[in-house]
């Protein structure tokens, strides 16, 4: 694994190349290179997704009989709560971050981001606040077990009376995880605002920029109201104050206002930068257009807005007022039509469009129709009735699920497969993420479906027995989380042995329009560093002719080794 | 010619130094604004709030810190102008009085804190009292460190090219402070009736 083997204009600034397999070490140094922090980012996220998955397939093993007979009760509140947590916190936000690094200075041309060693601190944190979590497993009380989002005054009750705690174990790990997410959306978002290539005005970014963009901006806005709502709760726990205890004059439905006034927007921080991932691709795997850019653009915006005062949904039946019911009511089905404008805008995209049916194709398509189901049941939980009915029944986790799994990890997925071959060099085998397609799309929805219908049924959340009228479909949610298990295996097994000797890929290997498709592939260190080009067109030109940038055939021909 | 692109490069750095700081003094407001709207609502909704034996809180005090940090808000921005007009003399005069009067304001809480009749367990009022005042507390003391950082870093040579940013950050910092402090006098010594 030489250097020679790759890009002639790597060679020739005889730097490392950062998403390159030679010299692994730097992934385990403090790098401050933006293509070494992602790669850093989207591995230690895939790392935690596998043992997220593995409690996942625990509680499954659990539920595919009606009586508890696999782990104590106790337990079982610790392996939900865990899967939760770390799934949220430790795949899904580190993975985006993780695309995030890889693509917005590419996408912009910009050489790095503003600030690499801020970036390279909020990087560092994730394995950090990783193992403090992870190894609450190891406390005489176990970990946190009041579930991912640690109401009071479950939360607070630490039986054992000891100091270190699960949950104070838990609420530090989170309070960690906040820092790591600002210290990067200010990176991000400073990013975007200030080291645009020349001529890259805002309607001439490309969507994944704008969605990343809001989705920063949700975080910014979001997280300290969860960082403060953690705070007030771990002095509760630990020194006795009683912000959220009723026997001391607190409210513990405040609680959950800080709480979901965070956890409501990070839904939207997870699926925006997804949705645009979905515009990137529809359009260059169709050889399209985007339709309706600007609209696309904008309504990631009117998500940000919306998605701010809609928190109150999650709590409905908490004893809050009526007008605050029908208000978020409202509110909640509003955001339907911002997210129903991009949803239109891709079919159009697809429609008529030379489809490439491909992997990174097929995950977004896949993501786009469990995207739809979601959305429906979306509608549903958002009407106030329907809502007091199934609230805490599996019908609410199985429309997540369908989100943050069906939608938002087909997505990243998707990304990835797309952009393999740009940030290492390689491109993977198809036919193994075809397989890897086909699995995940099957496992998704045989594990996820079945939820609806024993949430309409009344089966509870969070149980480890149940009735055993229930019973037919826990096996058959059962068997398709084993199946999501098994479908990951294709996946390591393609990324790992196509980064190491799979073969060379082009700069371009899709014929797609972008600032990152005129770079080599692997990106050099500094990107374009001086000769960064001047855009002069909109980012979806496909079929139109048009070029991107000034003298683009350069770009193409790489020619700029001579310039 | 090349002293120019890396004075160009250096510029926009310290620029995209001073954006960044905005957009976290931004993200910042917010968790004062969760205190803010959990004290008002943990308040409107007490039965009783004031723990037994506690009259009210006394605002004597509290009013001459809120004179001393506004002024020093003032005397902050002298320092900038002195900076600006490039008397260095001048500006880690004003400079040293704003930190001055940072740490009397300091002073002056401790004080206060220690005659207080109540701790951070009398119920929501005493815990909102000094998470309110301590949070900002700790915010002041950030301010004040931040200005001895920038203070020593005004001894180095030639840190001026392009160094003011550190000063301006410090001084958007302290304005904020001086902000959050005004609306929390308000929320918490002037609104005293439940």
């Amino acid at each position: 694994m030489t250097l020679a083997s790759y890009d002639p204009r790597v060679l020739k600034s005889n730097a490392p190349v950062p998403g390159a397999p030679d010299n692994w070490k730097r992934f385990f140094s403090f790098n401050t290179d933006a293509k070494v922090i992602g790669i850093q980012y989207i591995t230690v996220a895939i790392f935690f997704l596998l043992i997220g998955g593995l409690l996942a397939m625990i509680m499954r093993g659990e539920l595919i009989t009606p009586e508890n007979d696999l782990v104590d009760r106790t337990v079982y509140n610790g392996l939900y709560t865990m899967h939760g947590t770390i799934m949220l916190f430790m795949f899904i936000f580190p993975v985006l971050n993780g695309l995030n690094n890889l693509l917005i200075p590419t996408m912009i041309g910009a050489p790095d981001m503003a600030f690499p060693r801020l970036n390279a601190v909020a990087f560092w944190l994730v394995p950090i606040f990783g193992v403090i979590l992870i190894s609450s497993f190891l406390l005489p009380g176990g970990p946190a077990n009041s579930g991912w989002w640690s109401y009071p005054p479950v939360s607070t009750q630490n039986p054992l009376g000891n100091l270190v705690s699960g949950e104070g174990m838990w609420l530090t790990a989170v309070a960690l995880s906040g820092v790591s997410s600002i210290m990067g959306a200010v990176n991000f978002v400073t990013t975007i605002i200030r080291m645009r290539a020349p001529g890259m005005t805002f309607f001439r970014m490309p969507i994944f920029i704008w969605t990343a963009w809001a989705a920063q901006s949700l975080q910014l806005i979001g997280l300290p109201a969860l960082t403060g709502g953690a705070i007030m709760l771990l002095f509760d726990l630990v020194v006795g104050t009683s912000f959220f205890q009723p026997e001391g004059g607190g409210d513990p439905v405040l609680y959950q206002h800080f709480f979901w006034f965070y956890s409501h927007p990070a839904v939207y921080v997870i699926i925006l930068p997804v949705f645009g991932i979905f515009s990137e691709l529809f359009s260059a795997h169709s050889r399209k257009p985007l339709f309706g850019y600007a609209f696309v653009a904008l309504a990631s915006f009117a998500i940000v807005f919306l998605g701010l005062i809609v928190w109150v949904h999650h709590f409905f039946p908490s004893g809050v007022p009526e007008w605050m019911r029908n208000l978020f009511m409202v509110t909640t089905m509003l955001i339907s039509v911002p997210t129903g404008v991009k949803v239109f805008a891709w079919l159009a995209t697809i429609w008529g469009g030379k489809l490439r049916l491909n992997t990174p194709m097929l995950f977004s398509l896949g993501g786009l129709f469990n995207f739809v189901f979601a959305g429906v049941t979306g509608i549903m939980l958002a009407t106030v009735p329907i809502d007091i009915h199934v609230n805490n029944t599996y019908f609410v986790v199985g429309h997540f699920h369908y989100v943050i799994y069906g939608a938002a990890v087909m997505g990243i997925y998707a990304a990835i497969y797309h952009w393999f071959p740009k940030f290492t060099g390689r491109m993977y085998y198809e036919g193994l993420g075809k397989l890897h397609f086909f699995l995940t799309f099957i496992g998704t929805n045989l594990n996820f479906f079945p939820m609806h219908p024993l949430g309409l049924m009344g089966m509870p959340r969070r149980v480890s027995s149940y009735d055993p009228e229930f019973t037919f479909w826990n096996v058959v949610a059962s068997l398709g989380s084993f199946l999501l298990g098994v479908s990951i295996i294709p996946f390591l097994i393609n990324m790992i042995s196509s980064w190491v000797r799979g073969p060379q890929a082009p700069q371009n290997p899709w014929n797609a329009i972008g600032l990152e498709w005129l770079l080599p592939s692997p990106p050099p260190a500094e990107n374009f560093e001086e000769n960064v080009p001047t855009v002069i067109s909109g980012p979806y030109g496909y079929g139109t002719g048009k070029p991107l940038v000034e003298n683009q055939s350069a770009y193409e021909n790489q020619s700029l080794l001579e310039a | 010619m090349e002293s120019t692109g890396n004075q160009h490069n250096q510029g926009m750095h310290a620029n995209h130094n001073l954006t960044g700081f905005i957009i976290f003094l931004c993200s910042e407001s917010v968790i004062f604004l969760a205190f803010f709207s959990g004290y008002a609502l943990l308040k409107l909704n007490a039965l009783d709030w004031l723990p037994h034996g506690v009259e009210g809180l006394e605002w004597q005090t509290p009013l001459i810190n809120t004179f001393v940090l506004v002024s020093s808000s003032g005397t902050i921005y002298l320092a900038e102008r002195q900076m600006a007009r490039h008397n260095v003399w001048g500006f880690r005069g004003w400079w040293l009085a704003t930190m001055a009067l940072g740490g009397y304001f300091l002073w002056g809480q401790a004080v206060e804190w220690s005659g207080l009749k109540f701790g951070f367990t009398s119920g929501t009022f005493g815990g909102t009292f000094y998470l309110l005042t301590g949070f900002h507390g700790l915010h002041v003391l950030t301010g004040v460190l931040l200005m001895a950082l920038m203070l020593g870093k005004s001894f180095i040579p030639n840190n001026y090219k392009g160094g003011e940013q550190g000063i301006q950050a410090t001084s958007l910092f302290w304005h904020f402070v001086d902000v959050i402090w005004i609306i929390l006098f308000v929320l918490i010594y002037v609104w005293q009736r439940s």
